[in-house]
């Protein structure tokens, strides 16, 4: 039985905040995580806003905690070195009708304390951005929105966690909480105990909710999917570019990204399966589709990638929940939830780990941790860097010099720090994430095979180990060579049919 | 950083870059660099172990390798200079007409080269799944036909044992046989199209000698598979390429291997201010292959997409003598 | 391949990229007339695709002493194309040692066609 003063369910954004938050004190702290790495959840796959709050309803947890999120971002990311540029936001109103709607909204922000905000005309946007489609009557332009790197803010959040004694135990499913004296978790067949947990499972809170309280909570996975466009047209729009909300979200949005790539989504689709993150035919035409509704030029074939993630929508007593449940669990003490943590959960993230560590430091006090490291710097950027630092880091060390991913110019140099670094990458996404290796325009067809190589010499296990995201996603199935009989068969013994050409290109079904 | 002074850079040294150093030499050029990212000489050429190259340039039928090879010895014998593992980070344009190619590599850290004129042969890459928007999910399993042929070719080992491959471009074909060959099961080949991109001999000698269905007008509607490929959805498309509803059938397979076409990769070229060509996505060349900024010449898949290397190195042999009568030339004055 | 020798087969050549639309047939006298064909090449394959294929076979074999290298080889003339998975059988057996240089026999009479397997690309030491 492992023992820790408190145990946090969930390695997305919000586990690892209140990770690092919980740190600043001094008690022992776990992060179970059932994937592979830290960030595998919804916290991967959405849109990488930094919401300015005027959406939420005023008085709502989720209001006011995004509100402190969007303040606290300047400096945690200066803190934690991630990417985050504050570029303003628009709400485009297409129709007259709907200018009080703007005017709400703009009102609901006020209340909810967003500063900065003014309703532009066509004209004022257009001088603002000038691809924004013609077809505007008017725009809610927010100053304090701003973009982040999801991936950034969430690994930079878990390094600094670790650093600060957190440990982090990745492909730990947690399949049974128990309520004794404390809590005792399962997970990956180990037994954890701790007299706090904290439930930031994502999609999942429902479940891990629901083994240790009698007022059950549901979670409806609510999918969202987005087109990724080449960095050839990252300038197409300066600011984040939101239509007026509806019922099903947000709508469409198309914005820049901190790395200078053009995103366009999401779709907003209630579905039951909580790993349904696939993408739909109809969804990515929606996507470009929409979001040319918004921008002039928006051109579906720059799409360098598509994906999708999982917005963890609550319901409570059968109702829809329009804000987070972040608090004790009335009737088990010492569980906390964070559930329902759906847009605008990225903002959030920060001033939810404020948030709860408060809760937890009144009810289970602890010192103050003398040696808490706050500053974490990030994995050197070779692209972005000038070439004084260029030649500074490769000075220092020859692997910055070797480029592995073209499309992105990552290092050797880079990818290794990735894999070294506390709760270090260990598959070919998490040195994704952390570098961007092959997230570029190629999609790892030419550093893929290199990075594998790498991965596998520096954790010390053969290539055939090495997995795209943990589990059943090993990237290589064998050796050439290694013939398995069978499989070959069909098409090795048509190669002694001598003399016949088979009917070319004729199609049709098997 | 350490600095040097060039009359021809070349960027890459594939089939493109080794022939044009080779006729600028010849031309009278005497200071040309070759920067090659990669390991080795030859580019692309060294992982297509197959044959059917240089009927054109050598009257016989070669692999991959020996083509490359042959090209590599004559720029060794004429003493041209190489950096291997070099990447070109950027290209610029002095006022007085020099450019400045910067690079960097591990011997030399970042490296600063002066020279009067550049010769771009950066060569293709192949089009991503995010390009061809298949729908579904992300599991392992997916590859382009380049990369598959990379861990087949390179180093021996098998990126999957039951394939799909969509498009028929001529990768893909040649990937077919190479997996078969290994033991692989390839299932079909999938072409969006109502032709095959590749070459006739190619569907003959690599999917009807191993009785490989090639399904035209059809492409992949969904992957299945959550961590590693289960299994692809094909359907049947109508003449504008959109799927007809009711034609589906799910195949089984552990692998999708892509083989939808190749783009020039212009990073630099766009870095430099060149103008493009939209069509080809290459720079626009003028009759001596030199982009609209002067002395900077291009050759090979950069320019546009070849159908034979024996092609890219004629292209690229005219590309190195420009190149050298503009030293010459123009190349005097600056 | 009986049945063939009474009727007319149409093939694709794979001389080339031309890639020419062949017509190869038997006459009364034995002789094979081939038709469509764009050069010389075109006639013999023909002839020979219809009496007996061949293809050139490339594939690699393992390098000795290095993890995750192998290198290129292919027969050196055409064999018989029933032979080629036993050819393939074949070549998994093999391992080279560096150096090898283009054109180093690797494995001779490879399936007992007569013919060698050489080496593609050299490898130093």
């Amino acid at each position: 039985m492992k023992k820790y003063d408190v145990i946090i369910i969930g390695a997305g954004v919000s586990g690892c905040a209140i990770a690092r938050w919980l740190a600043k004190k001094e008690r022992t702290i776990a992060v179970l995580e059932k994937a592979s790495d830290v960030c595998e959840g919804s916290s991967k796959a959405n849109s990488g806003i930094v919401h300015a709050g005027h959406d939420a309803r005023t008085g709502t947890l989720k209001a006011r905690l995004n509100v402190r999120g969007n303040e606290m971002m300047d400096a945690l990311s200066k803190e934690l070195d991630f990417p985050f540029r504050r570029n303003g936001s628009l709400v485009l109103c297409f129709e007259e009708i709907s200018r009080p709607k703007l005017e709400e909204l703009k009102e609901r922000g006020e209340k909810n304390g967003v500063k900065g905000l003014e309703i532009l005309s066509p004209e004022q946007v257009r001088e603002l951005d000038p691809a924004i489609s013609d077809d505007i009557v008017a725009a809610l332009y927010a100053p304090s929105g701003g973009i982040v790197c999801p991936f950034g803010m969430n690994i930079a959040l878990a390094e600094n966690a670790a650093v600060n004694g957190v440990e982090f135990y990745l492909n730990h499913m947690v399949t049974e909480v128990k309520k004794c004296d404390g809590y005792i978790i399962t997970a990956a067949g180990e037994k954890f105990s701790a007299p706090v947990v904290i439930n930031a499972a994502g999609v999942y809170a429902d479940a891990i909710h629901n083994m240790v309280s009698g007022q059950k909570i549901k979670i409806t996975p609510r999918r969202g999917e987005y087109c990724l466009m080449d960095k050839n047209c990252g300038n197409l729009v300066h600011s984040t570019v939101f239509q007026l909300p509806s019922e099903l979200g947000k709508g469409i949005l198309v914005t820049p990204t901190v790395h200078g790539n053009l995103l366009v989504g999401p779709t907003a689709e209630d579905i039951l399966d909580k790993e349904g993150v696939d993408t739909t035919a109809e969804g990515l035409s929606k996507v470009i589709e929409l979001g040319g509704r918004s921008v002039n030029g928006l051109d579906g074939r720059l799409t360098i990638t598509s994906f999708a993630g999982l917005r963890a929508h609550l319901e409570l007593h059968g109702e829809e929940k329009q804000d987070f449940i972040i608090g004790e669990a009335e009737d088990a003490e010492g569980f906390f939830d964070v559930a329902g943590i759906e847009s605008p959960g990225l903002t959030c993230a920060p001033a939810i780990g404020e948030y709860v560590a408060a809760m937890v430091n009144e009810k289970y006090p602890a010192p103050d941790k003398k040696d808490f490291i706050a500053v974490r710097k990030g994995i050197p950027n070779m692209a972005e860097a000038t070439d004084e630092e260029r030649h500074r880091l490769i000075a220092a060390n020859p692997a910055y010099a070797n480029v592995i991913c073209r499309c992105e110019m990552v290092t050797e140099g880079e990818i290794v720090e990735a894999i070294h670094r506390p709760v270090g990458a260990t598959t070919l996404d998490g040195v994704k994430r952390r570098t961007r290796a092959g997230m570029g325009r190629c999609q790892s067809g030419f550093c893929s095979p290199k990075t594998l190589e790498i991965l596998a010499r520096e954790l010390g296990v053969d290539q055939s180990k090495i997995t795209k995201a943990g589990g059943n996603s090993a990237i290589l199935t064998g050796y050439t060579k290694d013939v398995v009989e069978s499989a070959a068969q069909d098409n090795a013994s048509m190669a002694g049919n001598a003399g016949k050409q088979a009917d070319v290109g004729k199609g049709g079904r098997a | 950083m350490s600095r040097r002074e060039e009359e021809v850079v070349i960027i890459g040294g594939g089939p493109a870059g080794l022939a044009a150093a080779l006729s600028a030499k010849k031309a009278g050029c005497e200071r040309i660099l070759i920067l090659e990212r990669d390991k080795e000489l030859g580019g692309i050429l060294n992982q297509c172990i197959h044959n059917g190259f240089g009927l054109h340039t050598f009257k016989e039928e070669l692999t991959g390798p020996e083509y490359a090879d042959r090209y590599i010895q004559m720029v060794l014998a004429e003493e041209i200079s190489c950096l291997l593992r070099t990447m070109v980070t950027n290209i610029s344009l002095e006022e007085d007409g020099w450019k400045v190619v910067t690079a960097m590599n591990k011997d030399q850290g970042l490296l600063e080269i002066r020279t009067k004129s550049v010769i771009l042969a950066m060569g293709c890459r192949e089009r991503p799944r995010g390009a061809l928007n298949i729908p579904g999910y992300r599991p392992a399993g997916i590859y382009s036909a380049g990369t598959a042929q990379y861990y087949v070719n390179m180093e021996g080992r098998m990126p999957g044992r039951t394939v799909v491959i969509l498009g028929s471009g001529d990768i893909g074909l040649i990937m077919a046989r190479r997996m078969v060959l290994e033991g692989a099961k390839v299932q079909c080949v999938a072409e969006l199209r109502p032709y095959s991109g590749g070459l006739k001999r190619n569907i003959v000698q690599c999917l009807d000698d191993f009785g490989i269905p090639l399904y035209l007008s059809t492409t992949v509607s969904a992957i299945h598979g959550r961590e590693r490929v289960e299994g692809v959805t094909l359907t049947r498309v109508d003449e504008n390429g959109k799927p007809i509803p009711g034609s589906e059938w799910e195949v089984p397979c552990d692998t999708l291997l892509l083989s939808c076409g190749l783009i020039p990769e212009n990073e630099l070229t766009v870095g430099l201010g060149a103008q493009m060509d939209a069509k080809t996505n290459g720079p626009v060349v003028n009759e001596r292959l030199e982009c609209s900024i002067s002395g900077v010449f291009a050759c090979g898949n950069v320019l546009h997409v070849h159908e034979l290397v024996d092609h890219v190195s004629a292209e690229a042999d005219k590309a190195g003598r420009f190149a050298a009568a503009y030293v010459q030339t123009e190349g005097r004055l600056i | 391949m009986t049945e063939n020798k009474t009727k007319t087969v149409e093939m694709t050549c794979i001389c080339c990229p031309v890639g020419c639309a062949l017509k190869a047939e038997i006459l009364a006298d034995g002789r094979v007339q081939v038709t469509g064909n764009k050069c010389p090449r075109g006639a013999a394959y023909g002839e020979k695709e219809l009496i007996s294929p061949t293809r050139i076979v490339t594939s690699t074999v393992r390098v000795a002493g290095r993890k995750d290298a192998v290198v290129g080889v292919k027969t050196a003339s055409d064999i018989p194309k029933e032979k080629i998975m036993e050819c393939m059988k074949a070549l998994r057996n093999i391992t080279v040692t560096p150096p090898v240089a283009i054109g180093d026999v690797v494995l001779k009479n490879v399936a007992d066609t007569g013919v060698d397997i050489v080496v593609t690309r050299g490898i130093r030491e």
